[in-house]
């Protein structure tokens, strides 16, 4: 296997030219998909962050006695996914408000009466804080007498899912066209160097060379251009990310938000389906040369 | 027929080889014993080359069967092709040397292919580049070297694995008089420590040299056979 290995790596820096355009030809596809699965799980984990902070606000029809209001806070926490259930009265919305609105106070300075509303703020268990499960609850909170109004968030959380599905299909497809195309670009570069080695190889199998002997370097020779083009796809990846994350600023990483690089386990999967990638086009090249 | 035995190294029974509507050989029976040196003799197109190619799976058979040490060439399976293969070592007229390995690497090839290991096979190449006066070049790349030095590798490669069966076809067609010479010799030494020779040529000088069986083809049919 030494002596296969060895060989590779000979045959690699023989054909220099063709072999730094199958590299970078696998470093560009490497780079483009996983800055969109980057890009992705970045923003998977912004939405899942946004929905662990759903909340729902109910507001209430204006006239509900105080005495009932225990009684509507009991029957939502009774309802399947209320973690908790927090009554805001008006006077404390509008202090809230007064408290947001430092540098407008004139606005609310003019107010005769309180427009607000009182409230519930409605908390949800974690299995609860997706999308689907909230819309359910909101509707059935939305039922109860003394209810007037539900809210969410849940035009713009619909609409983010939806545009994160299609980002979602779009990527597997993308992912996939991706991987055919490089395999068959490389296939072909593969293909140029064992007509340039006709010869050799033809001169090989009149001595007594098994396909066996034949084949592995070039299988070795496809692993190893398919890792050091997944390698330096994700090093450019990772430069891009630093520069990025850097220029963003201190804004998205306060708070909840974090741009995160690949993890090891994601970028060792890239690794190895990049040199799969190599391999594959090797193989099928040589499937046709050696049956010729 | 001639050399006709039960024990022939190489036995060809009623072969023919047609490509298309033009047969190379036609229904040819031959057995050749162990240690035999053979000349398969004729004019262009006489099917010499397609006989040797047979003898190797360089081409398949058409009709008819042949043995080698036994195996049944029709009957052998793909992947077992390269262990007939090592039975034979070839030489050919156009040396056949990889241009971009040097000459140690070139004649290493064969025992590589055969899985030796390195510190035997550095031995066996280095003795085998002694024997055809080459190893003192075995650093050299063949297009540095003559003909008759490329040749001598050739057969160099030829022999280092043991073969059984040494092909050579018209191995000294390129050559002068003096490396053809030297050629000849190197193939008799081989012949002379137990291998079965068979050389493809139209040189009558060198069958007059070499003595042997001379085997005469015309138009893929055999014509005569004769044993000196």
């Amino acid at each position: 296997m030494v002596r296969f290995f060895k060989k590779a790596i000979h045959d690699i820096r023989e054909n220099g030219f063709l072999n730094t355009i199958t590299i970078v030809t696998i470093a560009l596809s490497v780079l483009i998909v996983s800055a969109y699965f980057l890009f992705f799980k970045n923003a998977s984990d912004i939405l899942n962050a946004w929905q662990k902070g759903i909340r729902i606000m109910a507001y209430l029809e204006p006239g509900v006695a105080h005495g009932d209001l225990e009684a509507l806070k009991q029957q939502i926490s009774t309802l399947y996914g209320v973690q908790q259930v927090r009554f805001i009265s008006k006077n404390d919305a509008l202090a809230h408000l007064r408290q947001q609105m430092k540098r407008q106070a004139s606005i609310l300075g003019n107010l005769e009466e309180n427009p607000l509303p009182d409230a519930f703020e409605i908390r949800m268990i974690p299995s609860s804080q997706r999308i689907d499960k909230v819309e359910i609850l909101a509707a059935q909170v939305e039922s109860l007498p003394g209810i007037d109004e539900v809210e969410y968030g849940q035009s713009w959380i619909a609409r983010f899912q939806n545009v994160f599905s299609l980002f979602e299909l779009v990527g597997y497809t993308m992912g996939g066209l991706f991987f055919m195309a490089t395999v068959f670009i490389v296939a072909n570069t593969i293909r140029l160097v064992l007509y340039s080695r006709r010869e050799e190889v033809e001169i090989m199998r009149l001595v007594g060379a098994t396909d066996r002997f034949i084949k592995t370097p070039f299988y070795i020779e496809g692993l190893i251009l398919g890792a050091l083009g997944g390698i330096i796809g994700l090093g450019v990846l990772f430069l891009i990310y630093l520069l990025v994350s850097s220029n963003m600023g201190q804004d998205l990483s306060a708070g909840f938000i974090t741009i995160r690089f690949l993890t090891p386990i994601t970028l060792l999967t890239i690794l190895f389906t990049s040199a799969v990638v190599g391999w594959l086009g090797c193989y099928l090249s040589l499937k046709q040369f050696l049956s010729a | 027929m001639n050399g006709a035995g039960q024990n022939g190294i190489i036995r060809i029974f009623h072969v023919t080889k047609s490509y298309g509507s033009k047969h190379a050989l036609v229904d040819l029976t031959l057995d050749i014993q162990k240690n035999e040196f053979v000349f398969i003799t004729g004019p262009s197109g006489a099917g010499k080359t397609t006989l040797l190619k047979l003898l190797y799976i360089g081409e398949t058979i058409s009709e008819g069967q042949i043995l080698i040490d036994g195996m049944n060439l029709v009957r052998i399976p793909r992947n077992r092709t390269a262990l007939l293969r090592r039975k034979f070592g070839i030489i050919f007229q156009d040396y056949k040397l990889i241009p971009k390995k040097n000459v140690f690497e070139n004649v290493a090839l064969v025992l590589e292919a055969a899985g030796m290991k390195t510190r035997l096979l550095q031995k066996k190449v280095k003795s085998v580049l002694r024997t055809v006066g080459m190893e003192d070049r075995s650093l050299a790349y063949p297009p540095g070297l003559s003909g008759g030095e490329q040749q001598r590798i050739a057969v160099a490669r030829a022999v280092v694995g043991d073969p059984l069966i040494l092909l050579a076809d018209e191995p000294t067609g390129s050559l002068d008089a003096e490396s053809a010479e030297i050629v000849l010799d190197l193939i008799k030494r081989f012949h002379g420590r137990g291998g079965t020779v068979l050389i493809a040529t139209h040189d009558k000088e060198l069958i007059r040299k070499a003595g042997g069986r001379v085997i005469h083809l015309n138009r893929g049919c055999l014509i005569r056979d004769e044993t000196k």
